[in-house]
């Protein structure tokens, strides 16, 4: 029996890092449905759930998975699953269910190219404003985007930290390339993991209102067979958990539900710079692009244009702010990502006409090479 | 004033969130009914009430978890199932109930009923079935009769419906049963019985929804009543091929299925999990 923690050097794909992060994160909970190129994260994880006291069950369809992880998850066990575009299109509705009820989950999108069943064995990263959109209603959703297994294992284990401390699904959007790259991962030991449970209830149980927030917006989270006898609805609630058709009380519960992560973007966002001190030409990216973006950095600065990297580790919450500062001393960015501009949309946004932004992009199949993107930087600038 | 307190508790007080009455339900409605005898049922028993959660979808019945005194989830159309199914899964000690309509458990959520059925995940299904989606106003579902009216059959509905009980044991649920809301006694012993025992249970409820259903139908609320005790035969361990609704053959109510198969939760745990692990925590 291997334990839950696989502390050593590894060889292995993204797929299985996402896996190991996952149990490493202390999920117990896997419902999937197989889909290319996410498969080998089921496969992996139903192996390895048994023994180390978890439940791996394959749904019947994405739907049911992620009902059956959010059903889970209230149950008081962390609660993941993974799938790909078409999969992920499917859970879109229970995501939004997590979101209103505040339910903590993890999400993993081995994106391939679409639409529809486009390439399914070929990467791509068009599902990232439907990972901030795709669901019905406006609300707020994290999304992390990691560039190798390595980043992949440790992605992982934040995104389950980050959805228990906020109470809400969270995203890792990897993508076909970094799902199927075998690469080295070194898994810590198990107690040098930092592992974060949700806020719990404390005091009378009989006055316990489930959804009054606490000091970060966010309210303590009773699971079921507790005792405390709460309610849960995807229809609009007041504290109590209970419905109630009001705009008042829609205005309160989505300031609040917004408001959690809003107030809480220092901790959420994750970025990091390459030399990005000096750079006049921002190149912003992220997940397998970031590591093409890393080479065409290299190459820019080889032929004297001073380029630098900003990687995106958090895609949603959108590092707006960081943008913005950029946009006051450089000469422009470049979007790389392997769909027709999404990302580069919210760059666009937040550069605000101050200065050009542009995108070397793709619409899926492929990654970027370094070559396209000096090309762009060489065209705009 | 104590005597007007008196007046006032319900033998349920305990079980109903007094605090969102009033409900939604219209009068003479029959959700009610199915919902007081599971609830009922849920005394009786015994069970540990504090490990005792309710999942609804939507619709006019799934309104009932929100009315249950105790962990109570109100989920999406159709997808109370595989939510229970996740909730049994992650913690087999509590036990789980789904209350929910049969639009929402056989139209949108057909796939997710046959599944849990066949994995036999240890979950009690209570549906309501009225024959149309109240909540919506009205519209044909999966269990309209052949040639009845609704919003969007209005001059008759051209297809067939389902036979739940059938469909149920042909995909392996463990405990089929039917009554109607007249039937209360009966309809509460099977909850009860299928709150006891190990398995994936169902209990079809035939209900009327005057508002929607029964007015487009020409049936007033005594009409339906009437109906169900005139045009329905008590036949228990009837073969579920037997059960299709036509209520101007009569319709046949009672226990049909009542088998041992082990639980979804038990072959997990025999197939996959290492024997080791299983000692250990026996020992523990
Ligand atoms: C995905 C989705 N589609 C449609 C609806 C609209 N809707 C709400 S309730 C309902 C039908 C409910 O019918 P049933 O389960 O029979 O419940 P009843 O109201 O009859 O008790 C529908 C279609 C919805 N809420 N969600
Ligand atoms: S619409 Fe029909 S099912 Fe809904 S509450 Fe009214 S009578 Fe009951
Ligand atoms: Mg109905």
């Amino acid at each position: 029996m291997n334990p839950a923690v696989l502390t050593g050097e590894h060889f292995m794909t993204g797929d299985v890092a996402c896996a190991e992060g996952a149990l490493a994160a202390g999920c117990r909970f896997f419902g999937g449905y197989p889909i290319t190129p996410a498969t080998e994260i089921a496969e992996h994880i139903s192996a390895r759930m048994p023994e180390v006291g978890g439940t791996f069950i394959q749904m019947e369809d994405e739907i049911a998975a992620m009902a059956s992880v959010i059903g889970g998850s209230c149950a008081g066990v962390k609660s993941m699953t993974a799938t790909s575009g078409p999969g992920f299109s499917l859970m879109m509705e229970n995501i939004g269910l997590a979101i209103c009820t505040e339910t903590p989950c993890v999400v993993a999108n081995v994106q391939r190219a679409g639409p529809s069943t486009g390439l399914p064995t070929q990467g791509a990263q068009g599902d990232m404003l439907q990972a901030r959109w795709g669901s019905h209603g406006h609300y707020e959703i994290i999304a992390l985007a990691p560039s190798s297994p390595q980043e992949t294992f440790y992605q992982t284990i934040r995104a389950f930290n980050l959805s228990e401390t906020y109470r809400m699904p969270v995203l890792i959007m990897t993508d076909e390339m970094v799902g199927h790259l075998s690469e080295r991962v070194v898994i810590p030991k198990a107690k040098t993991i930092k592992s974060v449970s949700r806020p719990r209830p404390k005091g009378r149980k009989d006055r316990f209102k489930p959804f009054e927030p606490g000091p970060n917006g966010v309210p303590p989270m009773a699971i079921a067979g507790e005792g405390y006898n709460i309610h849960v609805t995807g229809l609009t609630h007041d504290e109590m958990g209970y419905p109630d058709m009001t705009v008042e009380a829609q205005d309160k519960m989505m300031a609040r539900l917004v408001g959690k992560v809003r107030r809480n973007l220092d901790d959420i966002i994750s970025t990091e710079g390459y030399r990005l001190e000096d750079a006049e030409i921002v190149i912003v990216s992220y997940g397998v692009s970031a590591r093409t973006s890393l080479a065409a950095v290299e190459e820019a600065r080889d032929q004297g244009i001073k380029a630098g990297l900003l990687k995106l580790n958090t895609v949603w919450p959108f590092p707006e702010d960081q943008i913005r500062r950029l946009s006051e001393r450089v000469k422009g960015f470049v979007t790389v990502e392997i769909n027709l501009g999404q990302i580069h949309l919210e760059v666009e946004r937040c550069a605000c006409g101050k200065v050009p932004a542009l995108l070397a992009g793709h619409p899926g199949g492929t990654i970027i090479p370094p070559d396209q993107v000096i090309e762009t930087l060489k065209e705009g600038f | 004033m104590n005597q007007h307190k008196k007046q006032q508790s319900h033998p349920l007080d305990g079980l109903l969130r007094t605090d969102r009455i009033p409900h939604i339900w219209c009068p003479g409605c029959g959700i009610g009914t199915a919902f007081s005898s599971c609830l009922i049922a849920m005394k009786e028993s015994g069970i540990d009430l504090k490990k005792t959660v309710m999942v609804s979808g939507i619709g006019c019945s799934g309104r009932g978890a929100g009315y249950a005194n105790l962990d109570s989830y109100h989920t999406t159309h159709g997808r109370a199932i595989p939510f229970a199914t996740g909730m049994k899964l992650a913690n087999p000690e509590l036990n789980v109930v789904v209350f929910s309509g049969d639009g929402d458990l056989f139209a949108i959520g057909g796939n997710h009923f046959i599944h849990a059925a066949r994995r036999n995940v240890d979950l009690t299904i209570v549906c309501v079935n009225n024959f149309n989606y109240g909540m919506t106003g009205g519209q044909v579902a999966a269990t309209t009769p052949l040639g009845a009216k609704t919003t969007t059959t209005p001059v008759g509905n051209p297809e067939p419906a389902f036979n739940l009980p059938l469909l149920a044991y042909a995909s392996g649920a463990t405990y089929v049963a039917r009554w109607t809301i007249l039937h209360t006694r009966d309809l509460t012993d099977c909850i009860e019985e299928a709150f006891l025992r190990r398995g994936f249970s169902f209990i079809e409820v035939l209900a009327p929804c005057p508002v929607n259903y029964g007015r487009r139908n020409k049936e007033k609320p005594l009409d339906t009543l009437r109906i169900y005790q005139e045009q329905t035969i008590i036949k228990n361990d009837a073969h579920p091929s037997e059960l299709d609704i036509d209520f101007n053959r009569g319709v046949i109510l009672g226990k049909f299925v009542d088998v041992e198969r082990p639980t979804c939760s038990e072959r997990y745990d025999d197939t996959c999990r290492p024997k080791e692990l299983l000692e250990e925590e026996k020992a523990a």
